[in-house]
Order: structure tokens, then sequence, then C-alpha cells
């Protein structure tokens, strides 16, 4: 305990345990829409699209990572969302060529560029996540901030179209709903999470932030209402409780945090099982 | 003028056609049934009047000031998604969503008109309950609930019984009939010919042979045939 009120005087810890629990907001919220419109495959996809970008933005250099991996994830978002519209099996294809090339040539910039000496190191913190979050500049705590309000308010004044083009494209669609511009929408808003996720648990993890939360919630409530608060609480809990875990007993925040969210998952799954 | 005229129409998906030449119109207080047999393009029919689906040539035109956001629509049932988490009151309301506008949530009339809807299809004290756990038979009164909410004057039905015992098909139909006595207009997809000919008054039958007309001219050209 006295460790914690220790480390919770420095302000990186207090901004990295703020924008965590932006972050697991945001990453939750779209969680249940990700599983039922069988999206979840392009939330994988672009989480190596978005270690591609991560890995050129190190080579590059650039300042400020975010400002070049997230309008390239978003590309991505946009064109993964079209091929996997129009081309229903080959759809599946394109995204693996994607997000696996994007891999492969992420490792190969990184190999041929070497910025550090701990090239494993560096590798591995950008899949696993690191200790990134504890060492945010200011700048990017904003940004994440930021961000994360935008995907908090947008949901929230859309919340009911996203109800609708997830529960039934169709009937949406029929009533003269735009469902291809909310298509957009929510695949713009993945790609930001995704992007915002990754300063969290590394870009291997993001899914299961976004999907664990979803997951457990729909163990516990059957309305679309008490699902979202309820996979928001879950998701923010299990950052908090990963977070201060890892800092306490100094282990890997990103792995400790979805640790977390599976416990949490396998608890809720006997309680909806008990309940029933 | 009639609320709907399809006039010439060729169906298909991507260049491949599936029905071919097909002309009808509907009328305020019509309950026309389409019949005919699996794969003969009804669902298809439907998809392209509500404009899910471009027809490969030919036109249809709404009438009488009707926009395509006014038709109320039940899916056929392997369109919904069943173990998606959502109350009753979720999804009929859902059925308001243009008339939202630029408003971000549903407001005291659009609640009203959903409770309306529900209380007409007998699922109110539902409201409540998670979709998921209903029957096969409460899930379809949600459904046209929904469909009721949307709609103002033309609901449109794609085999609104497939999947119901026999005792629950007939409720259905007499909740449909209902709706149909209270002044709205009907176009409902149905396998058994033998409802669509005591429920409708006019029929569209769809296959090889392509017919359209009043039940009395379905029965006459019927007889016809088998002489
Ligand atoms: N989305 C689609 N893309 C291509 N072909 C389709 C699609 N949906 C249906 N079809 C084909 O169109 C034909 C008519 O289907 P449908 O309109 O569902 O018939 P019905 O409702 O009368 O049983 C079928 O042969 C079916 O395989
Ligand atoms: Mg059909």
């Amino acid at each position: 305990m006295d460790k914690l009120i220790m480390y919770l005087q420095y302000p990186f810890v207090r901004y990295a345990i703020i924008v965590g629990v932006l972050i697991a907001l945001c990453s939750s919220l779209l969680g249940v829409t990700l599983v039922l419109k069988r999206f979840s495959f392009i939330g994988d996809g672009l989480s190596h699209v978005a270690f591609g970008a991560m890995a050129i933005a190190t080579v590059l250099k650039v300042s400020n990572d975010m400002l070049l991996v997230l309008p390239i994830t978003i590309l991505c978002a946009i064109l993964l969302l079209r091929t996997g519209r129009n081309t229903r099996i080959k759809g599946d294809a394109v995204i693996a060529m994607i997000s696996v090339g994007a891999l492969a040539f992420g490792y190969l910039l990184m190999n041929l560029f070497p910025t550090s000496s701990n090239l494993t190191g560096d590798v591995c913190s950008t899949l696993f996540g690191s200790t990134s979050i504890l060492t945010l500049k200011p700048s990017e705590v904003w940004l994440c901030a930021v961000l994360s309000v935008i995907v908090i308010t947008i949901f929230i004044l859309f919340y009911h179209r996203i109800f609708s083009v997830t529960f039934d494209e169709n009937f949406a669609l029929a009533t003269g709903t735009r469902v291809d511009i909310y298509n957009l929408m929510i695949a713009v808003v993945i790609a930001v999470i995704i992007v915002l996720a990754m300063n969290l648990v590394g870009s291997l993890l993001i899914s299961a932030l976004v999907i664990f939360p979803a997951l457990s919630a729909m163990r516990l409530f059957q309305s679309f209402k008490k699902v979202t608060i309820c996979s928001a609480i879950l998701s923010v809990f299990g950052a908090l409780a990963g977070l201060i875990i890892s800092i306490l007993a100094d282990t890997p925040v990103g792995s400790t945090i979805v640790a977390c969210d599976v416990v949490i998952f396998g608890l809720c799954y006997l309680i909806g099982r008990v309940k029933k | 003028m009639a609320l709907l005229t399809a006039k010439g129409l060729f169906l298909g998906y991507e260049g491949q056609s599936v029905a071919e030449n097909i002309s009808f119109t509907v009328e305020p207080g019509d309950y026309l049934c389409v019949i005919g047999e699996n794969g003969s393009g009804k669902t298809t029919l439907i998809r392209t009047i509500l404009g899910l689906v471009k027809p490969l040539s030919g036109q249809i035109a709404l009438g009488e000031g009707l926009e395509k956001n006014q038709i109320g629509y039940l899916p056929q049932q392997d369109e919904i998604q069943r173990d998606f988490p959502a109350s009753v009151e979720e999804i009929v309301l859902s059925g308001n969503l243009h008339h939202l506008g630029w408003h971000p949530f549903y407001r005291k009339e659009d609640r009203a008109r959903a409770k309306e809807a529900m209380e007409k299809m007998g699922i109110l004290h539902l409201a409540q309950h998670p979709y998921r756990a209903l029957s096969g038979g409460q899930q379809q009164r949600v459904l046209l609930a929904r469909a009721l909410v949307a709609a103002d004057r033309l609901l449109v039905l794609d085999e609104p019984v497939s999947g119901l015992d026999p005792v629950v098909t007939a409720e259905m139909y007499s909740l449909i009939r209902t709706l149909h006595e209270e002044g709205m207009t009907m176009i409902m997809i149905t396998h058994d010919v033998t409802t669509a000919l005591s429920e409708a008054t006019h029929i569209l039958h769809m296959g090889k042979t392509v017919f359209f007309g009043t039940k009395e001219a379905y029965l006459e050209q019927e007889k016809g045939e088998e002489q």
C-alpha cells in the first residue's frame, strides 16, 4: 500500500492511470458491436497494421508516433471495411494479407533501421505493450485524453443508431438509415480505439482489451444498454486493477491488464451459469 | 394513384437474374400475398421494393406521398441475430430511428409510439424482457411491433409465420388481419397458398409463370388450368 501511495505521487503514474482508464472505457464501448457484427476480424487485422505503422514511425523518428500511426490505421480500416463488404470470401484473405504483411514489414523495417541497440526489446514492447504508458509525454497524454473524449462523445450521440445498425442492418437500411456512413464511422472509431489501446497493452493484446469486457457483460445482462454500461465498468475496473498490480508487482502493464480481463470473464461466466 | 407500382421488374444480384418481368400495383387498403416456391425470388422482390437491392431493370414507383422510409419491414427470420443482447423495448424503439432526424435520443412521442405498438401486439408486459429468451412467436410479435412503429401506411412482411406452430401461426395471421382491417396496407410473403387465398385481396405468384391479380382472378385462372 505504501508503495502504491509513493508511486501515486509521481505525475507520470497518475497520467498513466487517467489515460489507462479513458482508453479502457473507449475500448469497451464498441466491443459488443465488434463481437456481434463479426467485425472482430477487422479489429485483429488493424492491430497488426498499427504495429507496421508504429515501426515506420520509429524508423522515421517521428516526434509523436500517434500522428503517423492514426491516419494509416484509419485508412486501412476504411479499406478493410470496403473489401470485407464487397467480396464475401475474398475479404478474409485480404485482411489476412494486409495484417500479416504489415507485421512482416514492420519487423523488417525495425531490423534494417535499428533505432536502438535493444531491437528485440523494442519489438516486444510494441507487440505486447511496454511500460510505455508510464513513459508517455504530456503531449501524448493530452492526445490520448482528447481522442478518448471524442470517441465517448460520438458513441453517446450515435448510441441508438449504432444499436440499430448492429442489431439489424437491413431494417435500418430499409427505414432510410445511412448504414454505410455509420459502418464507416464505426470502422474509423475502431481504428482510433486500436491506436489508443496500443499505448496501453501493445498491438497483439488489443483485441483482448476490446472483446473481453463485452463478452463478460453479455454473460450477465440481456439488454444492449446494460451490457454496454456493464462492459464499460468491467473494462475500467480491469484496467485499474491491472495497472495497480503491475506497479506493485512490477509485471508488464499490458499483459497484466489482459490477465485481469480474463479473470473477470471467468467470474462472469460462472455467475452467468449460476444465475441460469 | 397507387401506393406502389412495379413495372417490368427484372430482379437479381450482380447480373444474375432471379425473376423476370414482374408488374403489379398496390392500392391503399390492399392485402397482397406473394406466393411461390423457395428460391423464386420473393425475398429479393421485397428487398428490391425497400431499396436494399437494385433491380436489374424495370421501375418501382411509390405514390400517394409514401416515402421509402415509411414502409414497415419484417425481415425473414434467418436475417436476424437471435442471440443479440437486447430488450424488447430497445428493439421496438429502434423502429423510430428515421423519426429522430438530428436528435441523438428518442423523444416522448417516440416512446409513446413504441408503447402503443407493443400494446397492439400484446407484448407490453414483456417490454423489459430479453429478446433472445422469448419464444419464436413472441419474437415475431416484437419484430412486427418494430415494423409498426416504422410504418405509417404500408407493412411488408417476409414469411412472418415460418417456424411457428399452428396455434401461434393462427394468432399471428389474426393480428395481421386486424392491422389490415384498421387500414394498414399489407404485402406479405408466404408459401402457404391456402392462407394466402383466405387472407389476401390480391395475389402475386412468382415462378416460371408470373401471375398478378385479385384473389378471384387467381382462382379463376387456377380452375382454367385444371380443366
Ligand atoms: N445476396 C444474394 N446474392 C446472390 N444471390 C442471392 C442472394 N440472396 C438470394 N440469392 C439467390 O436468389 C434466388 C432467390 O432467392 P430469394 O429471393 O431469397 O427466394 P425466396 O425468398 O422466394 O425463397 C436464390 O436462388 C438465391 O440463391
Ligand atoms: Mg425468402
